[in-house]
């Protein structure tokens, strides 16, 4: 909604600038055309305006947790704050444009004034009080909603693989598996170890906490929380080659019971993810549904991090077992393209 | 393909199937057939322009008075080419970009992820690299020895050697269309997925080497500009008095000499892992992509402030000129450019704020980011200043350049969102990135370039550009950039990834569809700049303004004729204050006659230049396809070529000072015969580049 | 800027009778080269920085403590120090308008020193793949022999320079040219020492006091 209103604010502005040289040279028609443009634009803008939230509910700005919810109350005081900085440009410069233009012979003009003391001080004072005080809350907040901290309360513990173009949900304390699917419970902390089994990815759930980097032999943390029930979008943002635009995952919240219900389904599952699975599962494919195994070998989160489990990606296909897993093998650049040994 | 086979040694990894017409040809899919239509226009344009040239009989022309030429002049109307036909590509990818995503929601599409992701690549490595750069390095390399009362650049065939790597960059890159792909890793590369693992193809070998030129060329661009401006400055021209596009200029000179090397550190490491096998960015046996992240931003930040500083002193100039007024806080804008290139080197990590560094680190860099806010701020307080109590004219330049401000401080807006970590992490890869960089760069660097296009073309071609379709271009770029990037921060603030093949949530189909009408919007706008420059060459006799001096603007360079001669300035200027030219006119200084001619010692045409620059693209194509006699071959060229040129004592050839002499004459016959014109009129055929001097 | 500038002390320009412009275009000849050595100072900063947060990354493979042979590395030190010293007496020589075949002499010795610095140099990296230690064993040998390898590079470039200019010294006499590039490469020369003389410290150096590596 507001980065509409800004739009249709500043379109209304850019009116005003061509207007100008109409006036100045009599190049009437043009501007008359270019300003039918305009306001075709500016009421398609208005349009959009109330499409919008259609979209910006899928993001941040409708929070379903607390680290979503802080991250838009910050946004709010540095939206406010930066007004102060933008705001008078975005007078001052058409009017002044316009006051002091050539045909206006009203308007005072002094070609060799160039300075002034008090001006000086106002255009560097201020806006270095208002960086000092956004300085403030940044150093704050930062703190405050690092991705590391753990939030309040015993967190359920989950450990996430970055494969191409999947992520593998590990929960330790359960043993059990899920792919491209992260059930949590509603209204309890959640803490994210990450790592990559291939190149880095970045995760972000828009709706729930920001995002943080898988790195191949590296660990990274992320705290989250869900308020309540619900299907949250999750995703790897970071390019990582032709199946990128499939890496979605849903985040499936879930209240008490539901989410116990869950934990049990889950248990019942017969598969188990073990080193053969995850070499199959780590190479470069994109799965067409969510998979789930009811048992996991111990450690192989801290394995894949110390870099001592094969990844798929990196094994000849051929070497690799045939399994009953839904494999949509999608097109990648093949390895052996266009070179020599 | 492999093994001691003769094909092998001369063609390397090279096959029928790099090239995209038989792959469109065996595969007939869209995705295929656009490949082969760029790779198609690419061919027909090379053969069309062949053809024209050889029919006109112009190669002699060419050859002889532009491609050999070592004149600052026309190695900066080179490099403004080069940079104007890589527009144009990068442009139509851009279009194409935009069509893929708003044709791609809940479906594939017509171009496939792996084209997609090449046309995000090369339209980022272009615009940055093949656009931006030779733009900004032409014009400072056609303005600065006229502002600072010079006959030429420090390193005349340095210059000309920088430009043909540019050019011979650029070719790589034109090749990549038609021989092969391009790399799929973005306009950034990050290992490890521009490592051989997970990029085997030649791709990221073509980006390594066309971005090998380009830093190489800037580099020496770099020294080149620097030492011209410390050491080649007319007397009297002290450092506070120079315009402030010099400035500007010689902080990019200095950001580009101190952020090239670690990308060419970046660069030339990713290739020894692709290579010799080394481990520096892979993700066994100790390699670490963080290294490479890092590298590449203590490169890729200065960079920012490399291709916006110049923009910020073509601001400077035509604001001053068209509100007819001494800029205002000229010194504040001196300290705020060297705050902005001491600043830039500071915030590098502010692009990595989530690769899980302490909390501590990330508030540092976020309020370093925030901090370069002031003096971006100050300059543009500085501005609003200059048309204070002026005569403002709205010229196209100046249009641009208000546009810019409102323009550009919206960007710092979404700035400073950006640069606070925790939000950061939300928007951070989303188009909302997307969105910010595009606000900050197009005003930023694209408005200024265009801005200085149109203020110096009068001055380097002596006629004047068709104002009507200025206007109209100015405002196809104004409304296209709002309408093709508002819609990202909407769609990055809802979380939509960016570089993504296809969308899956129909709620983004209204946006992406603005944005992809306002990406046609911006296509016209360069069309549009195209036609004005075909209508004022063709209209060229009405527009004259051969006395060179059509916006009574005030530096040295308006104070020589319209084209300049390739001397420059008959005598060197002496210069007392600062905006020398308005102060000569107004003591009724300006257009007398020198006392006494003197012979003048001009560099000779050098086709070293050329053959530098282009062997050393040929060598880095033998490298993209592993053909190592291609390689040896052209840089044994390279070295004996550098080796036979420091043999070469007869370079330099002396014009007469009868020819300046009679030269000057008739210039000022013409000045003293124009009519001089008011500013009211400027815009008109009275122009003559003759100022009327009121106050 | 109006005075005729300073006047210049790069030692061996003798430049006398030359007019003005000409030598302000030495002086921006030799302050670019400076300019360019400063870039080329980044590289190598760089290339240093990434060698140290590789210290550790070893895979496994061998460390400082078996591969570096400090008593190599020292001779390779003297020889460098003493070609720097050999390129003085050839800055002298120009200076001093001695005999050109002087200065070529010493141009020659340098050279020699370049070349034996290069031999042993290569040596030592055979010796080390011959070992198995090679540059993609590990990011901790990538970073060595890239480090020390564009040190090399340079010192193979500079010893061809040396080569083009005993040929220009042969052939051009000793015009302002001439004496512009030896004085440009005489920089160049002793840059490449003080880049070795920080190699040897914190490369060699390093390696014999922290036997276990930095991390």
């Amino acid at each position: 909604m507001q980065a509409s209103l800004v739009r249709v604010m500043l379109l209304q502005l850019i009116t005003v600038y061509l207007a100008h040289p109409d006036r100045l040279c009599g190049a009437s028609s043009i501007v008359n055309r270019v300003r039918s443009i305009l306001s075709g634009a500016i009421l398609t803008g208005a349009a959009l305006s109330l499409a919008g939230c259609g979209a910006l509910n899928r993001g941040f700005l409708f929070p379903a947790g607390p680290i979503a919810g802080a991250i838009r109350h910050e946004w709010i005081v540095v939206c406010f704050i930066m007004l102060f900085v933008i705001g008078p440009v975005l007078l001052l410069v058409p009017l002044v444009a316009w006051h002091y233009r050539l045909s206006n012979t009203r308007s005072a003009y002094r070609p060799q004034w160039g300075f002034s003391w008090s001006l000086e001080g106002l255009i560097w004072i201020p806006p270095s009080a208002i960086v000092v005080i956004l300085a403030a809350f940044l150093w704050r907040d930062t703190h405050r909603l690092d991705p590391y901290k753990r939030l309040p309360g015993h967190a359920l513990e989950i450990q996430a693989i970055a494969a191409d173009w999947k992520w593998i949900f590990i929960y330790p304390e359960q043993g059990i598996a899920s792919v491209n699917r992260l059930v949590i419970p509603a209204g309890r902390p959640v803490h994210l170890s990450l790592t990559s089994a291939t190149v880095m990815q970045s995760i972000l759930m828009p709706r729930l906490a920001g995002q943080i980097y898988a790195m191949a032999g590296m660990r990274t943390q992320l705290s989250l929380q869900a308020d309540r029930s619900g299907r949250f979008l999750g995703e790897n943002v970071q390019f990582n080659g032709m199946g990128f635009q499939n890496e979605k995952f849903a985040v499936d919240a879930m209240d008490g019971a539901e989410y116990a219900h869950w934990l049990a389904e889950m248990h019942a599952e017969p598969d188990r993810l073990g080193a053969t699975e995850y070499e199959t599962l780590t190479r470069r494919t994109t799965l067409p549904h969510p998979l789930a195994f009811g048992a996991v070998e111990p450690d192989l989160f801290d394995h894949v991090v110390m870099l001592a489990q094969k990844s798929g990606h990196a094994l000849e296909v051929e070497k690799l077992p045939a399994l009953p897993l839904p494999m949509a093998v999608s097109r990648d650049v093949p390895h052996d393209q266009g070179m020599p040994p | 393909m492999t093994g001691p086979t003769i094909t092998g040694f001369l063609l390397g990894s090279l096959s029928w199937g790099a090239l995209p017409f038989v792959r469109a040809w065996r595969e007939p899919n869209i995705s295929e057939i656009i490949g082969a239509g760029a790779g198609s226009i690419v061919v027909i344009g090379a053969v069309v322009t062949i053809a024209l040239i050889t029919w006109l009989q112009a190669w002699e022309y060419l050859w002889t008075q532009w491609f050999t030429s070592l004149d600052h002049k026309k190695i900066g109307i080179m490099y403004i080419v080069i940079a104007l036909v890589m527009l144009s590509r990068a442009l139509i990818e851009a279009v194409l970009i935009r069509s893929q995503q708003a044709a791609a929601i809940n479906g594939p599409g017509f171009v496939e992820p792996g084209h997609f992701a090449q046309l995000f690549s090369t339209h980022g490595s272009i615009m940055i690299f093949f656009m931006a750069m030779p733009f900004l390095t032409g014009m400072v390399n056609y303005v600065v020895p006229l502002q600072i009362g010079a006959r030429d650049m420090a390193f005349p065939y340095l210059n000309s050697v920088g430009l043909w790597l540019t050019a011979g960059g650029s070719g790589l890159m034109m090749a990549s269309l038609v021989v092969g792909e391009f790399s799929t890793g973005g306009w950034s590369g990050y290992p490890p997925y521009t490592e051989l693992n997970f990029s085997g193809g030649p791709g990221p070998d073509y980006w390594i080497w066309a971005i090998t030129l380009a830093s190489i060329g800037s580099t020496t661009a770099g020294i080149n500009i620097a030492c011209t401006i410390y050491k080649f400055r007319a007397p009297g021209m002290t450092f506070l008095r120079m315009p402030l596009f010099c400035w500007t200029a010689v902080c990019t000179a200095i950001l580009m000499i101190f952020a090239m090397p670690p990308l060419t550190v970046a660069t030339a490491l990713l290739a020894a892992d692709r290579y010799l096998g080394t481990h520096f960015f892979t993700d066994d046996l100790g390699g670490n992509m963080m290294n490479y992240v890092n590298l590449f931003w203590l490169f890729g930040h200065p960079e920012v402030y490399i291709v916006v500083l110049p923009s910020f002193g073509v601001y400077s100039e035509v604001v001053s000129a068209f509100s007819s007024k001494e800029l205002y806080g000229y010194k504040s804008l001196v300290i705020a450019t060297m705050a902005i290139g001491v600043l830039s080197f500071t915030v590098w990590l502010h692009h990595f704020f989530t690769m899980g560094q302490s909390a501590d680190i990330n508030a540092v860099f976020g309020i370093a980011t925030m901090a370069i806010a002031i003096p971006t701020g100050v300059k543009i307080y500085d501005w609003i200043f200059t048309m204070f109590r002026g005569e403002v004219r709205f010229t196209p330049p100046m249009v641009l350049s208000l546009a810019f401000m409102v323009t550009f401080v919206l960007g710092g807006f979404t700035g400073v969102i950006l640069a606070t970590p925790p939000l950061n992490y939300m928007v951070h890869n989303t188009l909302f990135v997307v969105a910010h960089f595009h606000n900050m760069l197009i005003p930023g660097t694209l408005y200024g370039l265009l801005a200085g296009y149109m203020y110096w073309f009068p001055k380097a071609f002596g006629f004047r550009l068709n104002e009507r379709l200025g206007w109209i271009s100015a405002g196809c770029w104004i409304t296209g950039f709002y309408l093709a990037f508002f819609p990202l921060y909407v769609l990055g603030a809802s979380g939509m990834a960016r570089r993504t093949h296809e969308v899956f949530d129909p709620a983004f189909r209204p946006w992406l569809y603005v944005a992809l009408f306002g990406a046609f919007v911006l296509f016209t706008a360069l069309v549009t700049l195209f036609v004005q420059l075909f209508v004022s060459i063709r209209d060229r006799h009405a527009n004259m303004v051969a006395v060179g001096d059509p916006w009574d603007a005030r530096g040295l360079e308006w104070s020589v004729a319209a084209p300049p001669p390739e001397w420059n300035f008959a005598v060197i200027p002496q210069v007392e204050s600062r905006d020398a030219f308005y102060w000569r006119k107004r003591n009724r200084e300006a257009y007398k006659p020198v006392d006494h001619y003197q012979d003048i010692e001009l560099p000779k045409p050098s086709a070293c230049g050329v053959i530098v620059g282009l062997s050393a693209a040929a060598c880095g194509f033998g490298l993209v396809w592993r053909i190592w006699w291609l390689v040896a071959l052209f840089g044994a060229v390279v070295v004996a070529t550098v080796i036979i040129r420091s043999f070469l004592r007869d370079v330099t050839r002396t014009i007469p000072a009868a020819e300046v002499e009679a030269f000057d004459r008739r210039w000022l016959a013409q000045a003293h015969y124009a009519k001089p014109v008011s500013r009211q009129r400027e815009m008109s055929r009275r122009n003559e580049g003759l100022a009327e001097w009121t106050a | 800027m109006d005075s005729v500038g300073p006047q210049l002390r790069h030692a061996g320009l003798n430049l006398e009778d030359d007019p003005r412009e000409s030598r302000h275009q030495v002086e921006s000849d030799v302050f670019g080269f400076w300019i360019f050595l400063m870039s080329d100072a980044v590289i190598f900063a760089l290339l240093f920085a990434l060698y140290g947060t590789m210290l550790g990354a070893r895979a496994g493979g061998p460390g400082p403590a078996d591969e570096f042979k400090i008593g190599s590395a020292f001779v390779e030190t003297l020889i460098l120090l003493t070609s720097s010293f050999t390129f003085g007496m050839t800055s002298l020589c120009l200076k001093r308008d001695h005999k050109p075949q002087r200065l070529t002499l010493w141009l020659a010795l340098t050279l020699l020193l370049g070349l034996a610095f290069l031999g042993m140099e290569i040596h030592d990296f055979v010796t080390m793949v011959s070992h198995g230690a090679t540059a993609s064993r590990s990011a901790f040998l990538s970073g060595f022999f890239v480090l020390v390898g564009v040190h090399g590079l340079h010192v193979t470039f500079g010893s061809l320079w040396i080569l083009v200019m005993v040929a220009q010294v042969a052939t051009l006499g000793r015009d302002a040219k001439v004496k512009i590039n030896l004085i440009r490469l005489s920089l160049f020369w002793h840059f490449l020492d003080v880049i070795w003389v920080a190699i040897f410290s914190v490369v060699y150096l390093q390696g014999l006091i922290v036997p276990g590596g930095g991390s």
